[in-house]
């Protein structure tokens, strides 16, 4: 770190609960998710970030607060993260919250940011349960700070500086940015470690700061179902593709029957 | 009573049962085809903090509770009862009675580096002629003034040729029967004690069983564990502690075998439909299923009773009794649910059942479960 700076790098990890099944059903009624009955995890790609964050403290003791928008319940995946080794927790908490959609979300977060000091955010490339991979770059866009999205690694330079590599589809890039700044991080990235019996044994008798609409800064009319553009017109579970056949012959024989089939479907 | 998870327990579990799954499960075949010590594990697990669990803070462990430590041991076991005995050994067997009778200078000595797996522990009571009888000690240390020298050797010592650090049993006194015995501690290296030939097993293949020997071997005078004569005592007070962890060891395997037969039966089809939907499966596994569940409770009560400072002696026989033979019950049935191909290694029922048969051996065979009982409902 940057040894003219007194202070130690902060970090801000933003992480979800979510449930923990990537087969979300929809309520055909509402067009929203029926949450009940399945098991809650802290989002996979988040849990990516927060490894990236506790890296980061393991070698220039960094401060890692984390934070999440979410029902009381949501406490869960805060506790989780005392026990991985996080230092702050806060729950964004309110019945003004609810109902909201992805600029919504990212409004009632970068609100809270707004009241906090950072050098670095953190949030997950994109929600198991949502999908949509906009919270993130939102935020940053709110905030008016740089951002990276994909980030599959990180190294930490001198004066602020970050050298990242992002993942696109035909391979990666080496950016270089300064905090502060937003990442959206792959739970690829690295491999998240196992909370420890003491974090766990301590976990419970951390503070979690339940912060409301009134805490944050941010006008109420971008929070929750008002603040949310969205309207779903139709939600529907996609169709399950059929298996595939499975044919095990060598790569002569193969080409033909590939060929053969692809004619068959008027493929080629 | 209260028989609800705590928060920290559900999310210990939630941490376990990942672990579990993610790094022992993936090994738990191959170091029983290989006989081969699970050194990686151990380290990882110290890591994780899974080797000090019951031990407060100040000595190096975690500040958890036996009721985690019982789980822990349980869900390792549920994938591999080797990777639950080496826990169980380790913390039951040697950190235990070293934290509930050393002095304050050996519990600072040896109970941080044995919480954080740097080190670990084993137990030696057993001897070639004194196996249920304990009492019969050939092992003896003597008095030789700043030092005591040990003499005799041990036989089937968990973790041996692996542990640092080794709780013995030794007769001080013959003339005073079972007051005549003391505890010490060994530290491998020490000039005169060597590890003997490791046992070939049926079951928890992994784990290294082997003879102790001591050949002139000098202690020095502060390795006395406890005071002179007590060590018969520390012993069985150790064993009842062991014995929660043995019952959880023996819980795990029966609850894998529970999910593995479940598994298959779902999916092998025979006359049209899975073997899971003729009544005799569902009725048998009902039952064991009945019996799993009733077996975890005398674990938890026993584990909530040392907890809690309650006696637990009786309560540690009755669940190591019942969750070793429920643990041999589900075992064999999950081989015959699976037919031929359960008698084979390429499922692990056939593995789950020869570890099992352990449980109702070691830390006092079910008739010495039986003896504590009876002694108990009698007196
Ligand atoms: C059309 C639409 C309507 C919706 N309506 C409702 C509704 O009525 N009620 C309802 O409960 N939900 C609703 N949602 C879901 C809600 O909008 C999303 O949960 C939220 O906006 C996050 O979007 P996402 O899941 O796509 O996250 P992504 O953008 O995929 O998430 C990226 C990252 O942003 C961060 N992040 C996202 N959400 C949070 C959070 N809450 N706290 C902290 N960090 C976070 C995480 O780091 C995450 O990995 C709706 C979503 C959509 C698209
Ligand atoms: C894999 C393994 C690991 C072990 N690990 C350890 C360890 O770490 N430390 C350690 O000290 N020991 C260890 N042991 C030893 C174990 O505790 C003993 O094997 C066990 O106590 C039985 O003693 P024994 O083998 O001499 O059997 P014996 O005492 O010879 O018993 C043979 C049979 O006779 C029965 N029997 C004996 N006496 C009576 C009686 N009075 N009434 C009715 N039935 C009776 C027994 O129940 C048993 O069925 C281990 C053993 C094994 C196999």
């Amino acid at each position: 770190m940057n040894k003219e700076k007194k202070e130690k790098m902060k970090i801000i990890v933003c992480i979800k609960q979510v449930p923990n099944t990537t087969e979300i059903k929809i309520n055909p009624a509402t067009g929203t998710m029926i949450r009940d009955g399945v098991v809650s995890i802290m989002n996979p790609d988040d849990k990516g970030g927060l490894e990236m964050a506790l890296r980061l403290k393991d070698k220039y003791n960094a401060h890692i607060t984390v934070i999440t928008m979410g029902p009381p319940q949501a406490e869960a995946i805060l506790r989780e993260a005392y026990a991985l080794g996080a230092d702050r927790a806060i729950l964004l908490t309110d019945r003004k919250f609810a109902g909201a959609d992805t600029l919504a979300t990212s409004n009632a977060l970068a609100g809270a940011l707004r009241c906090l000091d950072y050098d670095l955010i953190i949030a997950g490339r994109q929600a198991i349960d949502g999908d949509t991979a906009q919270v993130g770059p939102q935020m940053a866009e709110h905030l008016g700070l740089p951002q990276v999205s994909y980030v599959a690694d990180l190294q930490y330079n001198q004066n602020n500086l970050l050298t990242i590599k992002k993942e696109t589809e035909e391979g990666h890039q080496l950016l270089e940015v300064e905090m502060p700044c937003v990442l959206t991080v792959l739970a690829t990235a690295n491999r998240a470690r196992y909370m420890t019996v003491s974090g766990i044994m301590t976990a419970f008798d951390k503070e979690v700061e339940m912060w409301n609409a009134d805490k944050i800064d941010v006008d109420e009319e971008k929070l929750g179902l008002k603040g949310s553009p969205t309207r779903v017109k139709k939600s529907f579970t996609k169709g399950r593709k059929g298996a595939g056949e499975l044919f095990e012959v060598e790569a002569e024989e193969a080409v033909g029957i590939i060929i053969s089939k692809l004619k068959e479907k008027f493929i080629i | 009573m209260d028989f609800s998870l705590t928060n920290r327990e559900k999310l210990f579990l939630q941490m376990i049962k990942d672990f579990a799954d993610n790094e022992v499960k993936p090994l738990a075949a191959e170091i029983d085809e290989e006989e081969r010590f699970p050194v990686e594990t151990v380290e990882q697990m110290g890591k994780i903090g899974l080797m000090g669990i019951p031990v407060p803070v100040q000595y190096g462990g975690q500040g958890g509770t036996n009721q985690l430590y019982s789980m822990a041991v349980e869900e390792l076991s549920r994938v591999c009862g080797t990777t639950g005995v080496i826990v169980s050994a380790h913390t039951s067997l040697c950190v235990a009675p070293i934290l509930e009778n050393g002095n304050e200078e050996q519990k600072m000595k040896y109970l941080p580096k044995l919480c954080s797996g740097e080190w670990l522990g084993a137990f030696g009571l057993t001897e070639p002629n004194a196996g249920t009888d304990a009492a019969m000690q050939q092992t003896f240390a003597v008095d030789a003034g700043d030092k005591w020298v040990l003499n005799g050797s041990k036989i089937f010592i968990t973790n041996a040729g692996y542990a640092h650090i080794y709780i013995v049993m030794a007769m001080t006194d013959k003339s005073m029967g079972t007051r005549g015995i003391s505890a010490f501690i060994v530290e491998e290296g020490t000039p005169g004690f060597s590890v003997g030939k490791q046992e070939k097993k049926l079951g928890i293949r992994g784990s290294a069983t082997c003879e102790l020997i001591f050949e002139n071997c000098e202690i020095p005078k502060e390795n006395l564990l406890g005071a002179i004569g007590k060590g018969f005592g520390i012993a069985m007070k150790t064993l009842d502690g062991g014995r929660i962890g043995i019952a959880a060891q023996a819980l795990g395997i029966a609850q894998g075998a529970m999910d593995e037969t479940i598994k298959y039966t779902k999916e092998r089809k025979q006359f049209g439909k899975p073997i899971s939907a003729f009544q005799n499966t569902q009725f048998q596994m009902a039952d064991l299923e009945t019996k799993v569940q009733a077996a975890r409770l005398l674990v938890r009560s026993a584990a909530y009773k040392k907890d809690e400072n309650l006696p637990y002696s009786v309560d540690a026989a009755m669940c190591k009794l019942f969750a070793s033979e429920v643990a041999m019950e589900v075992t064999t049935k999950a081989v015959q649910f699976h037919g031929g191909y359960g008698y084979t290694r390429e499922y692990p029922v056939e593995r789950m059942m020869r570890d099992a048969k352990i449980t109702e051996i070691y830390e006092g065979t079910s008739e010495v479960q039986r003896m504590v009982i009876a002694a108990k409902i009698f007196k």
